[in-house]
């Protein structure tokens, strides 16, 4: 499903130059569900960018589902983002001025597909995640794990096959984070999705099929 | 424009009010000043009563002689316009008439001054006058030189004081006049039928009659503009048949057959312009792209310090596959909205201030009409700002990457 070989990421300034992943080899199966650990800055979210197509790789080649992304334009890459990705975040980025349901829509507005079905796909989603009855809500109503739920919803409206989850308990409690675990593992057993998920918490990443540790941009487990 | 770009662009407005309300202000003042400009030029040039049919007028207004020492620029001499714009082909009929000029009115001892235009008959079938009283004199009026004369309804209730003056005589400059008809007021902006008292050109002396050079512009109504480019090749060629009264002093004479605009131009550049319409209408649009130059650079640097706040927002698009050309597109679907609003609340202030400029007297008889043309003109310099404003900002916003936005970004 998605296959890293030799990569690395570097970032470059006019004085500096900063190694942010080197030599990172990893494949990831179909319906696999991967957590990626390690201490702060060591390269967890840049790895995650790089699988999401949200940024390139400075060396190496990245495959996601059969398809070689190198060298791959800005077009391309938005459609495959659309179509094959989703994206949960710490902080869950929701747009504030917009409802719960228009918030949740945002993936499907890049598709072909007629207004009543964009708010049919939302309402499922948002059924899912227990939030059908706060559709019209402002983001700024509703709690941290209300919102994180959101955004798992905005994440899957697409069917994606693939949801990648950057610290996603990070800003909630355990109880809250617990709840958006449960989403994440029932989503992955249901549905067969592949996730990808950077975490801190020990407990979370045991409940993940396989873990990665990062340390120094270098991958050691 | 996508439903869901207008429906968001309305909920960030609605939602962002501070930065709405200080965009409206600039936007609306802005667009003030152009619509009240926009109706102001359209009252002038565009067709309305006396001139309903200004679109199928031309008219020769200044002539000039030129020379590497010396020149010469006036108005139209009686004889020079009978020989270059009679029997024009295509024309319907044709007028010559003096530019307005002031007269004195004698009245139970009271001296008022007015403006007095001398006309031939054509005039009144060329201009719709509305007559609340009487009528026009006629072609044998102006032949048997008749002192006959029509006034405005303005001046008749200044000198009269009262309806039905009709017969009555007017002393106007020493000369008693017969009161012919009372037309409704014009305002001095129309560049033909402007003035408060029209009497018959009179007798002319044979020099007048020949005169190259004068107090007179003529006007001639086309059958149809189509005919406008055959009359102009027509006319100039007529002109340059004119022979050069001092050819030691002056080589070149210049005169235009008209359009309102062309004419207007052509007085306001002293006729030293080979195109003067395009020279003043080039000199109006720069000025109109200044005026909104500022505005609109106000309004990029606040739309920049927008996309910083909404920053996350777009990144989060864009990861969710937002193509560049649909966040361009939203972008500038809200300020076009934007824009759009401030048109509505700028056309409702353009027509108070019309209204208020009307009622201050400070351009006689004034009458200015927010019509559908202007208001035409005013959704299409809103929308024209809209995009000056915003295209910058959403291109510069879309070229953002993903990551960066997503941290806060900068652009």
């Amino acid at each position: 499903m998605i296959t890293l070989k030799d990569i690395d990421k570097v970032y470059r300034t006019e004085r500096v130059e900063t190694l942010a992943l080197h030599n990172i080899n990893l494949d990831i199966a179909q319906g696999e569900f991967v957590s990626i650990m390690g201490p702060s800055g060591c390269g967890k979210s840049t790895l995650l960018n790089l699988v999401g197509l949200l940024d390139k790789p400075t060396a190496g080649t990245l495959t996601l589902d059969g398809q070689k992304i190198n060298g791959a334009g800005d077009k391309v890459l938005a459609r495959m983002r659309n179509e094959k990705l989703g994206f949960v975040f710490q902080s869950f980025h929701l747009v504030p001025d917009l409802t719960v349901l228009d918030n949740v829509e945002i993936p499907l507005l890049y598709r072909r597909m007629t207004a009543a079905d964009r708010r049919k796909h939302a309402l499922a989603a948002l059924d899912r995640v227990g939030l059908g009855s706060r559709v019209h809500h402002f983001p700024t109503q509703l709690s941290g794990g209300q919102q994180q739920r959101v955004a798992i919803a905005r994440a899957i409206v697409g069917k994606p096959s693939i949801v990648l989850a950057d610290e996603p308990t990070g800003n909630l409690d355990s109880a809250m984070g617990d709840e958006i675990m449960s989403i994440l593992e029932e989503l992955n057993s249901k549905d067969q999705t592949t996730i990808v998920m950077v975490t801190h918490d020990d407990r979370f990443a045991e409940r993940t099929s396989r873990t990665v540790r990062l340390f120094d941009g270098r991958q050691v487990a | 424009m996508r439903n869901t770009s207008l429906k968001l662009a309305f909920k960030v407005l609605a939602r962002r009010k501070v930065f709405t309300a200080i965009s409206l202000v600039g936007i609306t003042l802005t667009l003030v000043v152009l619509m009240v400009a926009a109706t102001i030029f359209d009252n002038t040039f565009g067709a309305a009563a006396p001139e309903s049919r200004i679109g199928r007028m031309l008219f020769v207004r200044v002539v000039g002689q030129y020379g590497p020492h010396s020149s010469n620029t006036s108005n139209a001499g009686y004889g020079f316009l009978q020989r270059t714009v009679r029997n024009l082909p295509g024309a319907e009929n044709v007028s010559v008439y003096s530019e307005a000029f002031t007269a004195v009115i004698y009245e139970r001892g009271r001296r008022i001054e007015g403006q007095l235009t001398r006309a031939d008959g054509a005039y009144w079938q060329i201009l719709d006058f509305r007559f609340v009283e009487g009528g026009p004199f006629s072609a044998s009026d102006v032949e048997a030189d008749r002192l006959v004369v029509v006034i405005s309804e303005t001046l008749r209730d200044k000198v009269f004081g009262r309806k039905n003056v009709v017969g009555r005589s007017l002393n106007i400059g020493g000369r008693s006049y017969r009161v012919g008809g009372v037309v409704a007021p014009v305002p001095p902006t129309r560049i033909a039928a402007y003035s408060e008292m029209w009497a018959p050109i009179g007798a002319l002396s044979s020099e007048e009659r020949a005169a190259f050079m004068g107090r007179f512009n003529g006007m001639v109504l086309a059958r149809s503009r189509s005919d406008f480019r055959a009359m102009k090749r027509e006319f100039a060629s007529r002109v340059a048949r004119e022979p050069i009264k001092d050819p030691k002093e002056y080589k070149e004479i210049r005169a235009g057959l008209d359009t309102p605009f062309e004419a207007f131009a052509r007085q306001l550049t002293g006729n030293r312009q080979p195109r003067p319409a395009l020279f003043l209408g080039s000199l109006l649009a720069g000025a109109a792209l200044l005026f909104m130059m500022l505005p609109a650079l106000n309004l990029v640097t606040l739309n920049l310090s927008r996309i910083m706040e909404r920053s996350p927002e777009i990144g989060v698009r864009k990861a969710f596959g937002a193509p560049r050309r649909a966040l361009v597109a939203q972008f500038v679907a809200e300020n076009v909205v934007l824009t759009l609003i401030g048109g509505a609340i700028g056309f409702v202030l353009a027509f108070v201030f019309l209204r208020a400029l009307d009622a201050s007297a400070l351009i006689p008889d004034s009458n200015f009409d927010l019509n559908l043309r202007v208001f035409g003109y005013g959704i299409l310099i809103a929308v024209f700002f809209g995009i000056l404003s915003g295209v910058y900002p959403a291109w510069k916003m879309s070229r953002l990457h993903p990551v960066d936005a997503l941290r806060g970004g900068s652009l």
